[in-house]
């Protein structure tokens, strides 16, 4: 069978969201045969720079999808666009980023449509030559494999977790479709956005996290913090106790009960590591822990490790990097 | 109006997994609790009884006997009644089914409001009260910091990646919370032995007439993260480490 894959690019900033490449590399690999085909599909008004931007992806046709109704940019909104597009794109898979809209209309399409569902895939292998799809469960503590039973479905794709496909040379076909809702469809209305500023980079889809926990001591820690994390065009972490003491905002909090991040390099300063936090950072490629204290759990999990003072070692640190990275 | 908190009862955070011979998780000895996200809903529902915008708070839950426990929990912070979908001998529920079955609860038992913690942290799926919105074909608001009902209505405030939106939306509706909703209270020892009278009921998937599909897919194997070996730590002053150390992620690990 080829089957159709549809790959649901977000717009951030007005640019496609860093996630659509790692996208469409999951897509690539679902292909069971040189038949089936990647669609992806843009959801919003019109930006000319992202369609051409994502038409550059190895894929077959890049579809823009918009309403006919007001545009408030509500993930309601896209969750019922892609809904009434449904026969036009006959998708049979369905790629989401395991983002903000992905949670949300992963599992509202998913029910609407019959089909099956699996959230956060970090891998793909195979069980007796059948596609098989890995996922954390207790935020990374184990791992599960699960095969799909029902032959259309939709996934979630942790950011950062596969390489991002690479263009290919050609610029795919770009189609615009205004879609007709039905007049009841939006329920839901944007009153006001408020910007967090929590840097430029989004944490789950940074490549690298410098992240601070009590031995920071305080809000100031973390700004003592952000030379290094500038320098490495860092997003900012934290543990659950940093965010406790009050010392940063809880949307930086990584963990079991915060975000499960997968950077290629995680830098823990002052943090002992607990196991609900190990959980949430467990999957970076490369972990370096800096502590006081030798005995801290934090040094049986990282990769690299510096036994002393992080208000000492981090000014060190930071020059080092700048120096390679900028020469 | 009626509050009904959706909660699960999961692992503590602080539990280690473990897998039997067979493969499976070990979850026996280890402690149970509400799952952290929807202590936040409870927590919700019960300030809005306190404030008199809802009349009733109930809890309801898909679980065995076990879970009865986390429920009495909920009544003892305050809530007003329990439900429990008993799922013994079903075999395990996957999000779908899980979905369905609360869904016919909640269509059985009345609500006007649905909470619940946006995710659980054992499957970390997220999936159950979004699905469950879908079936009962009200409005959602998912990950929310802060809430305000009114009337007909409520205004939400969603944690969306890097910013929040304010929406607004019409009752019914179902909205899942983040930690940063409230401070969840702690029982207090006369309200423990006051939620010892509180309803307690137990459905099960027959009594709610939903015909238990086949799951959507299967678990193949559990497997535990592959063990790091520990640190490469290295000495000297701060300045010598903190050279070998970008030396190492570089040349070493790659990473930079």
């Amino acid at each position: 069978m080829a089957e159709k894959i549809i790959v649901l690019a977000e717009v951030q900033n007005g640019a496609l969201r860093k996630n659509t490449p790692q996208l469409v590399d999951v897509a690539r690999r679902l292909k069971s045969n040189a038949e089936s085909r990647i669609i992806l599909v843009l959801a919003g008004p019109k930006i000319e720079s992202v369609a051409t931007e994502a038409a550059g992806l190895p894929v077959d046709q890049v579809v823009r999808l918009e309403h006919d109704q007001a545009w408030q940019g509500t993930s309601e909104e896209i969750l019922e666009t892609l809904h009434a597009a449904r026969q036009e794109l006959e998708g049979d898979i369905l790629v989401l980023g395991n983002t903000s809209l992905g949670k949300e209309i992963g599992p509202c399409l998913a029910q609407r449509w019959g089909w099956g569902m699996i959230s956060d895939v970090i891998r793909l292998e195979d069980h007796q030559g059948k596609p098989t799809f890995i996922r954390p469960c207790y935020a990374g503590k184990v791992f599960d494999e699960i095969e799909m039973l029902q032959p259309q479905f939709v996934l979630t794709v942790r950011s950062n977790a596969f390489p991002p496909a690479e263009n290919d040379g050609r610029q795919a076909e770009i189609l615009e479709r205004v879609i007709a809702l039905p007049k009841d469809a939006l329920k839901t209305s944007l009153v006001e956005v408020v910007e967090r500023p929590t840097g430029k980079v989004e944490l789950t889809e940074a490549d690298v996290i410098v992240s601070g926990g009590m031995g920071v001591k305080g809000p100031e820690g973390f700004e003592f913090l952000k030379p290094l994390a500038e320098v490495l065009g860092a997003a900012i972490g934290s543990s659950r106790a940093a965010v406790l003491a009050g010392f940063i905002h809880p949307s930086h909090q990584v963990g079991q009960t915060g975000k499960t991040v997968s950077p290629s390099l995680y830098i823990a300063c002052g943090i002992s590591g607990a196991i609900q936090h190990k959980a949430g950072m467990s999957t970076s490629k490369c972990i370096v822990a800096i502590n006081k204290d030798p005995d801290a759990p934090i040094f049986e999990f990282a990769d690299y490790g510096i036994v002393g003072d992080l208000f000492e070692v981090v000014p060190h640190l930071t020059e080092e990097f700048r120096k390679i990275l900028q020469s | 109006m009626k509050v009904v908190v959706l909660v699960k009862q999961t692992f503590a955070t602080e539990a280690r997994i473990e897998l039997d011979e067979s493969g499976e998780i070990i979850s026996s000895r280890v402690k149970k609790v509400v799952n952290p996200y929807d202590e936040f809903a409870v927590e919700e529902a019960i300030q809005l009884v306190e404030r008199k915008q809802a009349e009733k708070a109930a809890v309801l839950s898909l679980g065995n006997t076990e879970t009865q426990e986390g429920l009495r929990q909920c009544l003892a912070m305050g809530v007003d009644e329990a439900v429990l979908i008993d799922e013994s001998g079903m075999g395990g529920a996957d999000s779908s089914i899980t979905a369905e079955l609360l869904a016919a609860a909640l269509k059985k038992i009345g609500f006007d409001l649905i909470l619940s913690g946006y995710v659980a942290v054992d499957d970390n799926a997220a999936q159950v009260p979004m699905r469950v919105a879908e079936i009962l074909g009200i409005p959602h608001v998912n990950v929310v910091s802060r809430l305000e009902v009114q009337e007909n209505s409520v205004k939400a405030w969603r944690e969306a990646d890097g910013r929040t939106e304010v929406l607004a939306t019409q009752l019914p509706c179902l909205v899942t919370a983040d930690k940063s909703l409230n401070k969840p209270r702690y029982p207090t020892l006369p309200n423990i032995m006051k939620a010892k009278k509180k309803p307690l009921a137990t459905y099960t998937p027959a009594d709610l007439g939903v015909d238990l599909k086949s799951p959507g897919c299967r678990v193949v194997r559990h497997f535990l993260p592959a063990g790091r070996a520990g640190a490469h730590l290295f000495d000297g002053t701060p300045s010598e480490a903190a050279a070998a150390l970008v030396s190492a992620l570089r040349n070493e690990a790659k990473v930079v």
